[in-house]
């Protein structure tokens, strides 16, 4: 092997392997999970084929679907309205399922902006954006937010200027939150399916705003 | 709503209480000021519910708003900064009339 490869370990020795999945020992909870799940599918509660799926719907959803929303109500009023009253009905109507659990539409205005965080664990509204980034579920994040939103918001390049409140959401219980950003200037001509290009997963979070110079 | 302790804009204060168990009323809250801003309904309450108990009386669930200065007295933005906090009836009671 030659010296070029860049990195920087003791040659003759063994190579520092990456730790494989099953090289740490089940917490408790991963015993649980594993024996509730096989005891379901034992008694016929469901079978593998059923958790099989309801895990790659899980796993499909992205960001994508909340965009969709939130470029319909840019575009419609109407349906804005729609969206702010009942979120998961006025999402069906772009074919998003927004799911069982309700989400509450948060709107940017040019007075508030709104950010959301669960301190207690990473509620997220996983229907509409997908999985939460290991970000949004870091203790750092969660801790941080609630206590210093704006350096936090800074951090992601987010200024929100003193005039403008800052609103944090800190989802707790039975709600999910969905951040509505503004649309940006300049944006007049585009297509939804352009603007929808602009609204990224952390707008919908509330930690950066749509960006027209990123498109 | 009906069986609703609280009303909008009804002055509420996080009781000031560190029970054992599954709680969802975030610690660093409890004593804090605020409003009701939406009074959202019933659910089944999660500190029973944590440890199967799931036929018990659903409790009324608030949104409640804070000042961002009234949770942390030093807080660094300026003070039209806020907070909005999904709490079941059960952790609040009734606050002076001096929360935001």
């Amino acid at each position: 092997m030659s010296d070029s490869h860049g990195h920087s370990h003791p040659h003759g020795q063994p190579h520092p392997f990456q730790p494989d999945i099953e090289d740490s020992a089940l917490t408790h909870y991963q015993k649980l999970e594993l024996a509730v799940g096989e005891l379901l599918m034992e008694k016929g509660i469901f079978t593998g084929d059923d958790f099989r799926r309801a895990l790659e719907d899980i796993d499909s959803r992205n960001s994508g679907d909340g965009a969709r929303v939130v470029v319909r109500a840019w575009v419609d009023p109407a349906f804005k309205e729609r969206l702010l009253a009942d979120t998961n009905a006025a999402a069906g109507e772009v074919g998003v399922d927004a799911g069982a659990i309700p989400v509450t539409t948060v709107e940017n205005t040019p007075e508030t902006h709104n950010v959301i965080v669960c301190t207690l664990c990473s509620c997220y509204p996983r229907m509409l954006l997908g999985l939460p980034p290991d970000w949004y579920k870091s203790r750092a994040y969660r801790s941080r937010v609630v206590r210093e939103p704006r350096p936090v918001l800074a951090e992601f390049g987010t200024t929100i200027p003193d005039d403008v409140e800052v609103k944090v959401h800190d989802s707790t219980a039975e709600l999910r939150y969905l951040v509505l950003p503004m649309r940006p200037e300049g944006t007049d001509g585009m297509s939804e399916e352009d603007l929808a290009k602009l609204v990224t997963r952390d707008c919908m979070v509330g930690v950066t705003l749509p960006d027209k110079s990123a498109d | 709503m009906s069986g609703a302790r609280f009303s909008m804009d009804s002055p509420v204060r996080i009781r000031r209480a560190w029970p054992p168990g599954h709680v969802r009323a975030p610690w660093y809250l409890r004593g804090c000021a605020g409003v009701v801003c939406r009074v959202v309904g019933e659910f089944g309450n999660p500190e029973e519910m944590a440890y199967g108990r799931n036929d018990g009386p659903k409790l009324m669930l608030y949104r409640v708003r804070f000042r961002q200065v009234d949770v942390w007295p030093d807080y660094g933005g300026p003070p039209r900064d806020t907070l909005e906090v999904e709490i079941y009836e059960n952790w609040l009671e009734e606050a002076g009339a001096e929360a935001a």
